[in-house]
């Protein structure tokens, strides 16, 4: 049992619409206070010497390294996938990254540069980031990614079906754009600053769960607030709680405005101490970002070298 | 590969501690009349810090005169907006040398020091600007247009919370125009000492704080000295009654601040994540050496389990051991003393028939410690649900109906504090008018305020702390 589960479990809670909203509502509540707090409280905590070293090299090997802008030109990806390929060109024990994020035209470009290195190549879909558009639409700009070779699906719910309580409209689309994903790995983004409060990003989490989701992200990362600590701690019980409940583990990605080490560190402290290590591989958990790895190379030459060498050492691509 | 926290701790090259110490009286470190001594010790690894002077009856009556004349002197003709600037000078200072304070609090307590930087002083500093603000405003207490002080306090404190203690006595003492005598509790003297230097460093006229160092023996000379106004007292309910007994007929006012046995009550609509957090940090914080602690917590039987197997989660993460480690969230227990009085009680409660329970975790071979314990299969008639244990030790009782919950929280000779977990809010606010207690927190738990009076019901106490009851409390036609 798990202290986030109505009573009746999960069984029959995506039987019909209603039953859909008995079950998200059902759901235990989340004090703001309480869950902020504790966020706070968290991310006091201390990380140094070898658990630093050890923590930033996972954190690298978690990024999805992201570039959604309109001026993303194959030059640009071609750029990032190298970076992604060997973050540190001065050494060759620096992982890499977990893998590259793009729009959906952009797939072929990074597939092709990235090659057999290892280097997963997720693509936004869905009408991304509003996701307001319709579905054959959606499920069309889905099937464009996976044809050209994108092995993660990056979706967005529709948030506004969401807000007006229209969870069914909300979960058939996360079910349908996973049919659609095939073999690609869903990651379902929630956008939490447009839900706004923790109880609906509790639901929003089930939600996605519920309809099939490998992957619980936070945001696009162009709405702000995007990843902040408490959000990313709600949908860690959300994990954590749903393999409780059904034997089935989904990953967490937080997202946008995840910049320096410290925050990096931070968010590895929230997987260690709430959903536990199991969630501490890149298999299960990941930082959407872009400027955090260039903070994580440079704390990671300070550990080893003792001298911190400034950002002119480091590619910006 | 796990995530291992490699060791964290803070340094303590910024405490800069004497091997030996006086007792503060006229605003000078002196030596006593029979020269007596007792060790300071850290729990955590039992290193002697350094040797505390043992106060006897002469030095008290030392300090009692010398705070007389300061009284006479200075202190109470002294324009209020004058005491004020000490008590903001003292508040800065504090702040200025809050990393020190909080390093020698966790070395002299054992507390966590992620626990005394981040609550136990900012919020001595807090109450400190809090009283500094009603020093020249006594008039708008509602006692009058001149409220007068009651002239020489006497204040015996404990070790739990030792600085946060002194500023909850002195600084409402100082603001309303009183001169003291504090008497910190002898396993924690050190902050108290500290505290006597930024007296001196702030130019406090000597006399207005004495601070003599000592066991029961000394706090008895304290309290029961014919030149003593007002008796201000957090501890034992044993020693509160004591202490009662030996004002009664004289024409001292009294204060006291005594055990408890709280109820924290988790109703089945409430935010569970968050109050399982409300309960760790209720019963957990500060290894439990709190006197508002929820020690008794009151589930409600249709989440009885999910709230079971999360706290058990929540309680294997938890992290035990070097006070110093910034990472660490339960620190040393404060004496051996105390270490055998929870053993004691833990023990009872096995042989009563509770089932104790505690997550597998590796203590420090010197020093007290104690590993964060639950008993569930508890009732009411159990002694570890009427005891105040003063540990790191919770019992867990069952209720089902809301009546029921509130019958079994008033179910206890104490009445400090109280918890209630609900999304309802109707629900809090029906349960906080029945539930006899001096402190109810809703969705949240030990959280203090200057602004908000403390204080018990029954046999935990009378008169409040915090607060402009807090205040009234150190002038004439205050309560008490």
């Amino acid at each position: 049992m798990t202290a986030t589960l109505p009573a009746a479990g999960v069984d029959g809670a995506t039987e019909s619409p209603s039953a859909l909203r008995r079950f998200l509502h059902g759901l235990p509540g989340v004090d703001q206070v309480g869950a902020e707090a504790r966020a706070a409280t968290l991310a006091t905590r201390s990380i140094k010497t070898t658990a630093k070293a050890w923590a930033i090299d996972r954190a690298i090997s978690m990024i999805d390294l992201t570039t959604l802008e309109g001026q993303d030109t194959p030059g640009k990806v071609r750029a990032l996938c190298s970076k992604a390929v060997r973050p540190d060109p001065a050494d060759p024990d620096c992982p890499r990254v977990a893998a590259i994020c793009v729009y959906p035209d952009r797939v072929p470009i990074a597939k092709q540069a990235l090659g057999d290195s290892g280097v997963r190549v997720a693509s936004v879909a869905t009408a991304f980031p509003s996701g307001r558009s319709t579905l054959d639409i959606k499920l069309a700009d889905t099937r464009a990614a996976v044809d050209a070779g994108a092995d993660e699906i990056d979706m967005v719910i529709d948030r506004g079906a969401f807000l007006a309580g229209d969870y069914q409209k909300v979960y058939d689309e996360i079910a349908a754009v996973e049919q659609a994903s095939g073999r690609a790995h869903l990651k379902v983004i929630l956008e939490t600053g447009e839900l706004a409060t923790y109880d609906n990003v509790r639901r929003a989490s089930w939600l996605a769960m519920l309809a099939g989701a490998d992957f619980i992200k936070t945001s696009t990362g162009k709405v702000q607030p995007a990843a902040t600590l408490p959000v990313t701690l709600v949908m860690l019980e959300a994990v954590r709680d749903f393999r409780d409940a059904t034997g089935r583990q989904v990953g967490v990605k937080p997202a946008g405005g995840i910049r320096t080490t410290k925050d990096a560190i931070r968010n590895l402290v929230l997987v260690n101490e709430i959903a536990g290590d199991d969630w501490l591989t890149p298999e299960w958990f990941r930082i959407g970002a872009s400027s955090l790895l260039n903070d994580l190379l440079m704390q990671r030459t300070k550990l080893t070298t003792g001298r911190y060498s400034g950002p002119d050492y480091f590619t910006l691509d | 590969m796990a995530f291992e926290y490699a060791p964290a701790p803070e340094s303590r090259a910024i405490v800069d501690l004497k091997s030996s110490y006086g007792v503060f009286i006229d605003g000078e470190f002196v030596d006593t009349a029979d020269g007596h001594t007792f060790k300071s010790i850290s729990p955590a690894t039992e290193e002697v810090l350094a040797e505390i002077t043992e106060a006897g009856p002469a030095d008290v009556d030392r300090a009692v005169a010398a705070a007389r004349r300061a009284y006479d002197d200075t202190w109470s003709t002294m324009p209020g907006a004058e005491r004020a600037k000490y008590l903001y000078r003292i508040a800065r200072i504090v702040q200025e040398r809050s990393r020190e304070l909080a390093v020698l609090e966790s070395l002299d307590n054992g507390k966590p020091i992620r626990e005394s930087r981040d609550v136990d002083l900012p919020l001595v500093a807090a109450h400190l600007f809090y009283y500094a603000g009603w020093a020249d405003k006594l008039e708008y207490a509602g006692l009058g247009p001149d409220p007068r002080p009651h002239g020489v306090a006497a204040q015996v404190i404990p070790w739990n919370f030792p600085m946060l203690m002194l500023a909850w006595k002195i600084a409402p003492a100082l603001a309303a125009g009183n001169t003291v005598v504090l008497k910190p509790a002898e396993t924690t003297s050190l902050t108290a000492l500290a505290f006597a230097e930024i007296c001196r460093q702030a130019d406090l006229p000597p006399g207005v704080v004495n601070i003599v160092t000592g066991a029961g023996d000394t706090g008895r000379a304290l309290v029961e000295h014919p030149g003593v106004d007002k008796v201000a007292f957090t501890g034992s309910t044993e020693v509160g009654k004591a202490i009662a007994r030996a004002v009664a007929g004289t024409a001292k006012k009294v204060t006291l601040e005594l055990g408890g046995k709280a109820a924290n009550i988790i109703f089945d609509d409430a935010p569970l994540d968050q109050a399982v957090e409300g309960i760790i940090n209720g019963i957990f914080f500060n290894q439990g050496h709190v006197c508002c602690a929820g020690s008794r917590l009151l589930v409600q039987e249709s989440v009885y389990d999910d709230v079971l197997t999360s706290l058990k989660r929540r309680m294997a993460t938890l992290r035990v051991g070097d006070p110093l480690d910034k990472n660490t969230d339960i620190g040393a227990i404060n004496s051996a003393e105390q270490l055998a009085k929870i053993r004691t009680l833990s023990d009872i409660g096995e042989a009563e028939g509770a089932e104790r329970w505690s997550p597998p975790c590796e203590l420090p071979d010197r020093g007290y410690w104690f590993r964060p314990t639950i008993f569930t299969g508890v009732s009411q008639a159990h002694r570890i649900a009427r005891e105040e244990i003063f540990g790191p030790v919770l019992s867990i009782l069952t209720f089902r109906t809301p009546a029921e919950a509130v019958e079994k929280a008033n179910n206890t000779p104490y009445g400090l504090s109280a918890g209630v977990w609900t999304d309802k809010g109707s629900r809090i606010l029906w349960t906080a008018n029945q539930l006899k207690a001096g402190v109810v927190w809703a969705n949240t738990f030990n959280r203090f305020d200057p602004t908000s009076p403390f204080g018990g019901y029954k046999e935990s106490g009378y008169g409040r702390e915090g607060g402009k009851h807090g205040l009234a409390a150190y002038l004439k036609g205050g309560e008490n």
